[in-house]
């Protein structure tokens, strides 16, 4: 297993948020998060991460066969995990460039991952300052890119681009999953998804529901997605579990 | 006695209208006087200070230097046609039309550090870029205080004449940090009719010396005046607040300024531009960073003909200790038709954006150090990369400090 989450149970000031949360997730393997508003799909991500100051009140979350419970986003980020922020923010002064500088892994050449992004022109520009909905989801993967994680957590990747943008989304994301590769793959990634417009460029393994704070089911993501649309989540919570 | 002299001795005791004031008495302007040297053989000076400043000793890349130490010019030189680099004092004496450029700009009664430039005028640079002559090296003039307790006052004046392009760095340094003293410095700067000055001033002085620059710039018709002010090392008091009198047709100035403020440092930086040329614009970029100083940021547009535009922005962090920022943004439309505007922010460093960088793998500290970094570079255009580089070297330098 790559990410194993053991009943993990979250809080943020006193207020719950997770409540025993298992999922675990092979390498090479898409999954797709789903969950309404609301629901605590992104603080999932961000306690993989190690982001915010979430509290973790039990359980734990074991990242290459090692507890990363309680370790700094940093240290998490070095291991090979990469997040992709649904609403990222402006740093000024930092050039796209010079962040991709100092977080690319070796051999990765920003030029060149700018160019399959369509992006080269935004390379010296401030990161994130005036960027359209689907330039921020760019810049956001064009630093996934520079990273290359072996888990990477995708919030929302479709939120708020046109259609041009998407197919471009879609195809850097299938990218960054080895979705070419099919014996060999390696790359996981788990993506939350409210529309379910991604699977329509990035095919997933699994998916599962986010109701009540926990997990609610896993299977087929296009069934799992169908049932949603028919009856909504209060559908999610008469199925048996 | 000439009508300067009456006016500044009328003003000796006049307080300056903002900044701590300061006993002059404490202070001589008394000196030994240094011999001129090669720009090769200057010995007395600490070059890493003076790299530190913008001012590079073996002038490589400059197509002019000035170098003046307490009340001594020890060093002019000058390798392009076009540009001349003098002593105000020769200038004054080679050119009697000169006089008509001195106190022009600079009320002489200004206050009393305008006064004491007047009555113990020691010496300044003279710059002048000849009509149409275009010099993309700059022109590299350092100020220099080194005896105990020494008070300089300089007078600067820098001419660019029709057409004409100049770009100029000038350092100003100390030489250890015991020294104390007082910079009065006075610059008048004319933009004529299609020319451009570029100015970057690398402010490098200590813990023990008060700084009281007294400048004003005047563009005319097509003129560009570019200011860039960097002071990122301690010091005691800094007050200054220039003019710059967009007079022209569609005259341009812009002022970028990068201020660090260290605990003990005090400084009241601002500038005005009055703008009364018709289509003439002007743009004031501030970045204050607090570590535990005060800075006091300000800035005055006025509007004077319809059609002027005008944005002032100023940015300020408090990144420890009990520093503040105190961000004075003010605007004076006088007729219909004027277009002003203005942002400013004081705030600590956004935790959303140290975890961004976070996540990307980046050590808190590091991450600090990138969002500072970031918050301090400005994009400055229209000067020379050397001069870019300089800028930049200097917050490189400053930034041990902040962590």
């Amino acid at each position: 297993m790559l990410l194993e989450i053991e009943n993990l149970s979250v809080s943020v000031e006193g207020k719950e948020l997770l409540k025993d949360v298992n999922l675990s997730l092979d390498k090479g393997e898409t999954r797709m998060l789903f969950g309404e508003n609301g629901s605590g799909k992104t603080s999932l991500l961000m306690a993989i991460m190690g982001l915010g100051n979430y509290r973790i009140e039990s359980g734990r979350i074991i990242f290459k066969g090692k507890d990363i419970t309680n370790l700094p986003p940093y240290e998490r980020a070095k291991m090979g995990i990469g997040i992709m922020f649904q609403r990222p923010p402006t740093i000024r002064g930092l050039k796209v460039r010079q962040i991709l500088d100092l977080i690319r892994h070796d051999g990765s050449n920003p030029e060149e991952l700018a160019a399959q992004l369509n992006f080269t022109q935004f390379l010296d520009r401030d990161l994130n300052l005036g960027f359209s909905g689907g330039e921020l989801k760019r810049a956001e993967l064009l630093q996934l890119m520079a990273q290359d994680p072996d888990l990477v957590l995708l919030d929302e990747p479709e939120s708020g681009v046109d259609l041009v943008n998407i197919s471009l989304i879609g195809e850097a994301i299938r990218k960054l999953l080895q979705k070419d590769l099919h014996r060999k793959r390696e790359k996981a990634g788990l993506i939350i998804t409210h529309s379910g417009f991604i699977l329509d460029y990035v095919e997933a393994d699994k998916g599962c529901v986010l109701v009540n704070k926990t997990i609610w089911c896993t299977g087929n993501p296009h069934e799992i997605l169908e049932g949603i649309r028919k009856n909504g989540y209060e559908g999610c919570l008469t199925c048996q579990r | 006695m000439s009508e300067i002299k009456k006016k500044a001795q009328a003003a000796v005791n006049k307080p300056a209208r903002y900044g701590p004031d300061i006993d002059l008495e404490k202070y001589s302007t008394e000196a030994p006087e240094y011999p001129q040297k090669d720009l090769k053989e200057i010995d007395i000076l600490d070059l890493e200070t003076l790299l530190n400043a913008g001012v590079d000793i073996t002038g490589s890349g400059r197509s002019g230097s000035f170098v003046q130490v307490d009340r001594s010019v020890i060093h002019t030189s000058q390798t392009d046609e076009g540009i001349e680099v003098l002593p105000t004092r020769k200038a004054l004496e080679i050119y009697p039309w000169l006089e008509e450029y001195m106190w022009k700009l600079v009320p002489v009664d200004q206050d009393k550090f305008t006064a004491r430039a007047a009555l113990e005028f020691q010496n300044g640079y003279f710059i002048r870029a000849l009509p149409g002559a275009v010099s993309t090296l700059p022109v590299q003039a350092c100020l220099y205080l080194k005896s105990k307790n020494i008070n300089q006052n300089v007078h600067n004046i820098v001419i660019a004449e029709e057409g004409s392009e100049i770009h100029i760095i000038t350092g100003c340094a100390t030489d250890s940090p015991e020294v104390q003293g007082l910079h009065v410095g006075i610059s008048e700067f004319y933009v004529k009719k299609n020319a451009k000055i570029s100015f970057t001033m690398i402010h490098n002085w200590a813990e023990n010396i008060a700084v009281r620059p007294r400048s004003a710039y005047s563009i005319e018709e097509g003129g560009v005046f570019l200011n860039n002010y960097v002071c990122l090392n301690p010091v005691e008091s800094l007050q200054l607040y220039p003019t710059a009198y967009l007079s022209g047709k569609g005259a341009v100035a812009r002022f970028n300024s990068i201020l660090l403020a260290r605990p003990g440092t005090h400084m009241d930086v601002g500038s005005k531009a009055v703008l009364s040329g018709r289509g003439a614009r002007c743009e004031m970029i501030a970045r204050a960073l607090s570590t535990g100083g005060e800075i006091v940021s300000r800035g005055l547009m006025v509007g004077e003909t319809e059609g002027v535009k005008g944005h002032l922005e100023c940015r300020g962090m408090i990144l420890k200790g009990d520093g503040r920022i105190y961000a004075i943004p003010e605007l004076d439309g006088k007729v219909e038709g004027v277009d002003l505007s203005h942002e400013a922010a004081v705030g600590k460093i956004a935790r959303e954006e140290v975890e961004y960088l976070m996540a990307r793998g980046l050590s808190e500290d590091e991450a600090v150090a990138t969002i500072v970094r970031g918050f301090m570079r400005v994009d400055i255009e229209g000067i020379p990369d050397v001069l870019k580089e300089q800028i930049d070297r200097a917050i490189k330098l400053s930034e041990s400090s902040l962590m």
